[in-house]
């Protein structure tokens, strides 16, 4: 499991948009370094990150090789209503990661 | 005994001088990066310290003790200890680096598996452990000792080397805040160690940073964790004296 850090802001009002900021260990291996041994580094990126709001998807993003290792995705959102978050990363070699948090609306 | 208290007022009058001028290297960099250390949802470098906050509390070894089971709250008997290395070990008679401490303490005392240099695990605890220091002055220890190991790490920053037979100090004092190719020759002071650089794409230990210095200036770079490393860490740290502590930095 890769470390990931998610923040989400502690007030939220509904119909009022905030912004979701996420941050994940990944080397993202771009595929065109190479090894010591005078191959090349196989590929090894998220290709994929995607929020999805109580089931409906809120925000999604492909990833290319060109992304920096350790990606710091932000988006922004609104809801009506409190419900469940649900932030999805996959990538090369079977990489798949989701955590799920709840969106408070005070 | 006049005499050392006279040698010692000129140092603080001399230290205070030098305080207004030294520039941290957060100064010199883009917005953007200043962004990225400024706040910790941005900072890369905090998943290391989230993975070090949990091999805090992991148990290892053999007797199963965790960091904690000694130390406690880390946040309470860690607060300003990363921001007094290097300092004097009183077991081998020598200074030694925050990391070897952690080592250290890891191999004797959890007889766990020793954390090699520069792993993930050993810069983690380090980044954990020196935020628990963040903000606080760099308080090189008073004691004694360490003065002989000082001296040899100023040495060997003033000290030519490599093929292109450049001392630290002529680019870090001599030429600090002018450009070398695109970016500023920052004063080298070590006050965010360990830091996420954006050009490793990961978290490094100042003997990190250092070694790439001295290959830069085509150097055989001193192994980590040498005593020529922890002898330039101790000068750095006592010339860098009283600025804040950013631990867990970012550096482009």
């Amino acid at each position: 499991m890769a470390r990931v850090l998610i923040n989400i802001p502690r007030q939220i009002r509904a119909g009022e948009t905030f912004a979701i900021r996420t941050l994940i260990q990944h080397g993202m291996e771009s595929g065109y370094r190479p090894d010591g041994a005078g191959g090349v580094l196989a590929r090894d990126i998220i290709t994929s990150f995607t929020a999805s709001f109580e089931g409906e998807e809120v925000f999604g993003l492909e990833l290319s090789p060109a992304v920096a290792a350790n990606p710091f995705i932000t988006f922004s959102m609104r809801v009506q209503g409190s419900g469940t978050l649900r932030l999805r990363w996959r990538g090369d070699g079977g990489f798949d990661q989701s955590e799920v948090r709840q969106i408070i609306v005070t | 005994m006049r005499h050392v208290l006279a040698l010692l007022l000129a140092l603080q009058c001399l230290t205070a001088a030098l305080a207004q001028e030294r520039r941290s290297g957060f100064d010199d960099m883009a917005r953007e990066t200043q962004a990225m250390q400024r706040e910790d949802a941005a900072n890369p470098a905090m998943l290391w310290v989230d993975e070090g906050a949990a091999i805090w509390s992991r148990p290892a070894g053999a007797q199963g003790l965790s960091c904690a089971n000694c130390h406690g709250a880390a946040e309470a008997s860690m607060a300003g200890i990363a921001a007094r290395y290097p300092a004097w070990d009183e077991g081998r008679f020598t200074a030694i680096d925050l990391a070897g401490r952690i080592a250290q303490c890891r191999e004797q005392r959890q007889h766990a598996p020793a954390l090699a240099r520069e792993s993930e695990g050993l810069l983690a605890l380090a980044a954990f452990i020196g935020l628990q220091s963040r903000a606080m002055p760099l308080a090189p220890p008073a004691d004694g000792r360490l003065q002989a190991t000082r001296a040899w790490g100023e040495a060997l920053y003033r000290q030519r080397r490599g093929q292109l037979d450049l001392s630290c100090a002529q680019c870090h004092d001599d030429n600090a805040g002018r450009r070398l190719a695109g970016s500023t020759i920052p004063q080298a002071h070590p006050t965010a160690y360990p830091l996420y650089r954006l050009e490793w794409q990961g978290l490094g230990s100042l003997q990190r940073r250092l070694r790439g210095c001295m290959s830069g200036v085509r150097a055989e770079p001193f192994a980590y964790g040498a005593a020529e490393m922890i002898a330039i860490e101790a000068w750095l740290a006592q010339r860098a004296a009283g600025m804040a502590v950013e631990t867990p930095g970012v550096r482009p």
